[in-house]
C-alpha cells in the first residue's frame, strides 16, 4: 500500500518549511553576538551599565585637596555627612578644580532641609529648630560653621 | 520646564490621595484598550465560524465566509495597536527572535503566528482553493497570477483532492477552536498575570476575556452579515439573524454571570486593594462600568435577545432590535476593554490614591489613531470579500 | 516484499520518532515549571551578592538621596520620574494616614498635620527592591531587563522595546519610561559606581546612615550583621517577589 499525501499537503510543507528557514536565518543575523552569555539578555549589557560617568567623586576624592576642611569637620557633628550631600556632585569640580564647578549652598533653607522642625523625624537622629523662630533675621552660617557648626561665628 | 510636559503637571493637580511619583503618567492608553478588543473579535468571530462547520448549524452556513473573513482583516490589524505603542517600535522583531520563555507578552507573538499561519489562513485556504482555481482559469491578466499565486500554484482539482481539502479543513477547524481559545485566553493572561496589579490579577481574567470576545466576536459578524447583505441588497435571512441571536443570548448569559461571579468573589474575600477598588468602581469607572459595560452593554442586550427568543412577528422588528442590539453589546465590550486596561492604571499600587487619565485626540497614543486602527479592519475586510467573495465560490458538492 | 521492508523500517522509524517525540515532550512538561516561575539564583560564588538595608528609623526626610540620584543618573528633574524617593506617613489620632512626596521629597518636607493630631509620623525612602524573582524580569518579553551576576536588577538600554510590561508588573512603582530615551529606566544600584567600588550615590550622600548594601552571601558583611541583630521586614511579602530591600523598623502602614 503506498501512503498517500494530499498535493495541497505538500504544497504547504514547502511553503512552511522556506518560512521557517527564511525565520531562522534572519534570526540568526539578528540576535546580538553576546545575547544569552549569562543568561537570557545581551552579555555586553552588563559592560553598558557599568559605562556611564560618574558625577559624585566621593569624599575620599575631596580630602587630596581638602584636608583642612575635612580635618575641621570630623572634630565636630557634621562629621559623618560627606561633603558632597551639601556641595553636590563634585566630579567635575575633581577634575577641574574651578570654584564655579561645585555648588555652595548658603539658604536657610537648606539647612532646614535637615534641620527643620518636622514630627515624622525621629529623636536622637538629628537636632531640630523652628526655622520660623531660631534667629530669623541672618543664615545660618553667618552664625554657624558649616564644616563645624558649634564652631559659632559670633 | 514646565513646558516640556504640560499634560503630566495638570494631572499632577487632580491626583486624589497619595499614588507613587512614577505612577501619574497612565503606561498603557487607549491602543491598548483597542488591542484586546480587537483580538476578542477575531476569536470570536472565529468560533462562530467553527459553530457552523464542527457542529453542522446549517443556517449560519452564509456567515460561515463572511466570519472567516471578518476574523482574518481584524487578526492583520491585532497587533498594529501594540507596536504603534511601544516606545521603540523598530525594535518589536526582538520579541520573536529572543522571546523571553516566562513572559506572556513574548509567547503570545508565537500564539498569534500560530493562529494566523496555521489556523486562520489555512481554514481560508483550504475553503478557497478549489474556488480560485477556477477563478485563475476564468480571469485574465494580473487577477489571473494573484489567484495563481495565492494557489500555491497547484491546480489540482481532481475529485479526491478537493474532497481532501474539506476534510484537512475540518481538522484545522477542530485545531482551530482551541487556538482560538488559546488566543484570547493569551490576552487575558497577559493581564490576569501581573500579580502587582489587583484590579488585573485573578485566574478568572483569561475566561473572562475569551467570553466577552465571543461576545463581541459574534455581534460583530452579526451586523456585518447585515451591511453586506444591505450592500449587495439581498434580502436578510431573518432566520440567519435569529441562529446568531441564540448562540449571543448563551454566550451573553455565560459571559455575565463569570464576571459576575469575579465581582462576587473580589468583594467577599475583600483583600488588601478592596477599599481602593471600590472606590475606583464607584467613582471613576461608574460610568463605563455599570452604565456601559453592566446597563447598555449586558442588561439591555439580554432582555432584548430574550425577548427574541419567543418573539418571531414582525420580521422588520426583529431585524432593527438584533442591529441595535448587536451595536449595544459592541459597545458593552468595548467599555469592559476599557475598565480593564484603564481602570487597573488609575489607582495607585500603594491602594492609597487615584491618578487620572484624559484620552488625547491626536498622536500615537490619541483617539484618532485609536480609530484608525478600529477602521482599518473594515477596510482590508472590503478588499478581501471583492478578492474571495463567498458569492461566488464553486459550490460544494455533497458526497 | 521490498514494499514489507520499506513499511517495517517505516514503522521502526514511527515508533522511534514517537518516543523521541514524547520523551521531548514530558522532559518539557517536567521542565517548563522552571520557564514559568521567574527567580535568579546566585550563580558564581566568588561574585558578591547583593542586598540593601533601609533603616527608617534614621531617616531625617531630607531628600539628598533623591536628589543625587537624579543628579548621578540622569534622570530629568520633573517630578513624575524617579528612581529613589522618600515618603512621609503621617497616622493621624483618628487612625487615617497621610501619605505625601512632594517631588519625590527632594525639597524637604512640612508636616501639614498639626501636633496634636498626630498619632505617628514617620519618613520611608523607596528604592528598586532588586528582587531575586522579580516580577518586572519575568514579564520582560525580550530580555531587555535581568538579574545581573551580582542580583542586581538592570536594563538594557539598547535592547529595551519600550512596551512598558515592566512598568505594569513592579509591584512597588520604581519604573518608568524615560522621557528622553524612550526605554524603561530604574535604579542599577548605581552599578557603574559599584563597579569602580564607590558606594551608590543616595548612599553616598545619606547624612545619617539610613541606607546601607552589602554583599548576603560573606557572613561578615555589615549588611549581614545587621540583619543579624535588627527585625527587618520585606514590602508587599505576600506577592513573594524574593526582595532583597530589607526594611528596618518597618511600620504596616506602608505598601
Ligand atoms: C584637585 C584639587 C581639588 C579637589 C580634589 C577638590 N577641590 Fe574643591 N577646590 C579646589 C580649589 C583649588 C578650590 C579653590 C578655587 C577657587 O577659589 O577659585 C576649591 C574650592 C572649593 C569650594 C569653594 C567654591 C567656592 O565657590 O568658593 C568648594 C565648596 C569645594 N572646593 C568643594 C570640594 C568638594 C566637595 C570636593 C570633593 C568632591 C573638592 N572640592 C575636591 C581644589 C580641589
Ligand atoms: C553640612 C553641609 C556641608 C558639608 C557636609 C560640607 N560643607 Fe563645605 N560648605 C558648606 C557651606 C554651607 C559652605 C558655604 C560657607 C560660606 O559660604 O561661608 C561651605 C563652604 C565650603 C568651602 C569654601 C571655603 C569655606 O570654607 O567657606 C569649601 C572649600 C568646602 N566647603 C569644602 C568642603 C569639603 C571638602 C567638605 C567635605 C570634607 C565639605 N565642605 C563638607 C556646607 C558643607
Ligand atoms: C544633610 C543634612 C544636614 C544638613 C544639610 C545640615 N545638617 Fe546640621 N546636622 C545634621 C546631622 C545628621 C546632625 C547630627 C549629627 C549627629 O548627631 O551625629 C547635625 C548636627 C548639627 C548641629 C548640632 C546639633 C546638636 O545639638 O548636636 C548643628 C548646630 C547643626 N547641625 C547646624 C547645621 C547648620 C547651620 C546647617 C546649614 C549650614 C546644617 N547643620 C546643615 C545634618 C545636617
Ligand atoms: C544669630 C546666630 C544664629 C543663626 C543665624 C542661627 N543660629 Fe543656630 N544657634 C545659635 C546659637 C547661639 C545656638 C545655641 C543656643 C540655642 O540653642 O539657641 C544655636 C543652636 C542651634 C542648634 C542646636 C539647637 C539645640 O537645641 O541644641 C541647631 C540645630 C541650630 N542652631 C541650627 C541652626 C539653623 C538650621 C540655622 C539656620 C536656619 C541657624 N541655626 C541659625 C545661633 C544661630
Amino acid at each position: 500500500m503506498k501512503f498517500y499525501v494530499p498535493p495541497q499537503l505538500k504544497r504547504l510543507a514547502i511553503a512552511f518549511a522556506v518560512f521557517i528557514v527564511l525565520f531562522l536565518v534572519l534570526r540568526k543575523f539578528l540576535v546580538p553576538d553576546s545575547f544569552g552569555q549569562y543568561g537570557h539578555y545581551r552579555g555586553d549589557s552588563l559592560a553598558d551599565n557599568a559605562l556611564p560617568e560618574i558625577h559624585y567623586a566621593g569624599q575620599q576624592a575631596c580630602l587630596d585637596c581638602h584636608q583642612d576642611i575635612e580635618d575641621l569637620k570630623a572634630k565636630d557633628v557634621h562629621a559623618r555627612i560627606h561633603c558632597e550631600t551639601c556641595h553636590g556632585p563634585g566630579q567635575k569640580h575633581v577634575l577641574s578644580g574651578e570654584a564655579s564647578d561645585i555648588l555652595k549652598p548658603d539658604s536657610r533653607e537648606f539647612c532646614g532641609n535637615c534641620h527643620g522642625k518636622n514630627a515624622a523625624k525621629k529623636p536622637g537622629t538629628i537636632v531640630q529648630v523652628q526655622l520660623s523662630e531660631h534667629n530669623t533675621d541672618k543664615k545660618c552660617i553667618e552664625c554657624h560653621n558649616p564644616h563645624q557648626p558649634w564652631e559659632m561665628k559670633e | 520646564m514646565e513646558s516640556s510636559y504640560p499634560h503630566l503637571y495638570e494631572i499632577l493637580s487632580h491626583i486624589q490621595g497619595y499614588i507613587f511619583p512614577n505612577e501619574i503618567d497612565l503606561q498603557w492608553g487607549i491602543l491598548i484598550v483597542v488591542y484586546p478588543f480587537i483580538t476578542g473579535l477575531v476569536a470570536g468571530a472565529f468560533i462562530l465560524a467553527s459553530l457552523e462547520r464542527v457542529f453542522k448549524d446549517k443556517v449560519l452556513k452564509p456567515t460561515y465566509q463572511i466570519a472567516l473573513l471578518t476574523a482574518l482583516s481584524f487578526l492583520l490589524v491585532a497587533t498594529m495597536p501594540l507596536i504603534s505603542h511601544l516606545a521603540q517600535p523598530q525594535r518589536a522583531y526582538e520579541i520573536m527572535i529572543t522571546p523571553h520563555s516566562s513572559s506572556a507578552m513574548a509567547i503570545f507573538g508565537f500564539v498569534y503566528l500560530w493562529y494566523l499561519m496555521v489556523v486562520l489562513l489555512l481554514e481560508i485556504w483550504f475553503d478557497y482553493r478549489h474556488s480560485m482555481v477556477v477563478w485563475a482559469e476564468e480571469k485574465k491578466g494580473i487577477m489571473k497570477w494573484v489567484y495563481r499565486i495565492l494557489t500555491l500554484g497547484l491546480n489540482d482539482i481532481s475529485p479526491r483532492t478537493v474532497s481532501w481539502d474539506r476534510k484537512l479543513g475540518y481538522i484545522i477547524t477542530v485545531v482551530g477552536i482551541p487556538s482560538a481559545f488559546i488566543l484570547h485566553g493569551y490576552v487575558g493572561f497577559i493581564f490576569g498575570s501581573i500579580k502587582a496589579n489587583p484590579w488585573w490579577s485573578t485566574p478568572l481574567m483569561p475566561i473572562i476575556f475569551l467570553f466577552s470576545a465571543m461576545v463581541s466576536g459574534i455581534a460583530m459578524v452579526m451586523l456585518i452579515y447585515m451591511a453586506v447583505s444591505y450592500i449587495r441588497t439581498r434580502t436578510l435571512d431573518v432566520n440567519v439573524l435569529d441562529a446568531i441571536g441564540k448562540y449571543l443570548f448563551f454566550v451573553l448569559i455565560l459571559d455575565f454571570t463569570i464576571e459576575g461571579l469575579d465581582q462576587i468573589h473580589r468583594i467577599y474575600v475583600a483583600e488588601e486593594s478592596f477599599e481602593t477598588i471600590k472606590l475606583l468602581v464607584e467613582g471613576k469607572l461608574y460610568l463605563t462600568l455599570f452604565i456601559s459595560q453592566g446597563l447598555i452593554g449586558t442588561l439591555i442586550p439580554l432582555g432584548v435577545l430574550a425577548f427574541l427568543q419567543f418573539y418571531k412577528g414582525k420580521i422588520k422588528l426583529r431585524k432593527t432590535l438584533y442591529f441595535i442590539t448587536g451595536i449595544m453589546v459592541l459597545i458593552g465590550v468595548y467599555s469592559m476593554r476599557w475598565n480593564v486596561v484603564i481602570g487597573g492604571q488609575l489607582f495607585s499600587k500603594s491602594f492609597s490614591g487615584f491618578t487620572s487619565f484624559k484620552v488625547g485626540l491626536i498622536g500615537i497614543d490619541g483617539t484618532l489613531m485609536a480609530i484608525f486602527w478600529l477602521l482599518l479592519p473594515f477596510g482590508i475586510l472590503t478588499f478581501l470579500l471583492w478578492l474571495l467573495p463567498p458569492w461566488k465560490m464553486v459550490p460544494e458538492v455533497e458526497e | 516484499m521490498g514494499n514489507e521492508g520499506v513499511k517495517s523500517s517505516r514503522r521502526k522509524f514511527l515508533k522511534s520518532a514517537a518516543t523521541a517525540s514524547g520523551a521531548i515532550l514530558g522532559y518539557s512538561l517536567l521542565k517548563s515549571s522552571q520557564y514559568l516561575v521567574y527567580a535568579a539564583e546566585p550563580e558564581d560564588p566568588n561574585l558578591p551578592w547583593y542586598g540593601i538595608v533601609i533603616d527608617v528609623e534614621k531617616c531625617i526626610g531630607c531628600g539628598a538621596c533623591a536628589k543625587a540620584c537624579k543628579n548621578e543618573n540622569d534622570v530629568p528633574v520633573e517630578p513624575f520620574f524617579f528612581r529613589t524617593w522618600v515618603e512621609q506617613y503621617t497616622v493621624k489620632n483618628d487612625g487615617s494616614v497621610e501619605i505625601q512626596s512632594p517631588n519625590g521629597g527632594i525639597d524637604g518636607f512640612t508636616q501639614t498635620v498639626p501636633d496634636e493630631e498626630i498619632f505617628k509620623s514617620f519618613f520611608v525612602p523607596k528604592m528598586c527592591n532588586h528582587c531575586a524573582k522579580s516580577p518586572c524580569v519575568q514579564v520582560c518579553p525580550v530580555g531587555a531587563t535581568y538579574d545581573s551576576p551580582e542580583g542586581i536588577v538592570l536594563v538594557d538600554e539598547k535592547y529595551c522595546i519600550g512596551c512598558r510590561y515592566c512598568v505594569q508588573a513592579c509591584p512597588y512603582g520604581c519604573r518608568f519610561i524615560h522621557p528622553v530615551k524612550k526605554v524603561a529606566s530604574k535604579c542599577t544600584l548605581c552599578y557603574h559606581r559599584i563597579k569602580k567600588g564607590l558606594a551608590p550615590a543616595c548612599m553616598e550622600t545619606c547624612p545619617t546612615g539610613a541606607r546601607m548594601y552589602g554583599n548576603l552571601r560573606d557572613k561578615n558583611s555589615e549588611i549581614v550583621k545587621f540583619l543579624k541583630e535588627h527585625t527587618t521586614q520585606v514590602l508587599r511579602p505576600n506577592l513573594n517577589t524574593g526582595a532583597k530591600l530589607y526594611y528596618n523598623a518597618l511600620s504596616s502602614e506602608v505598601r
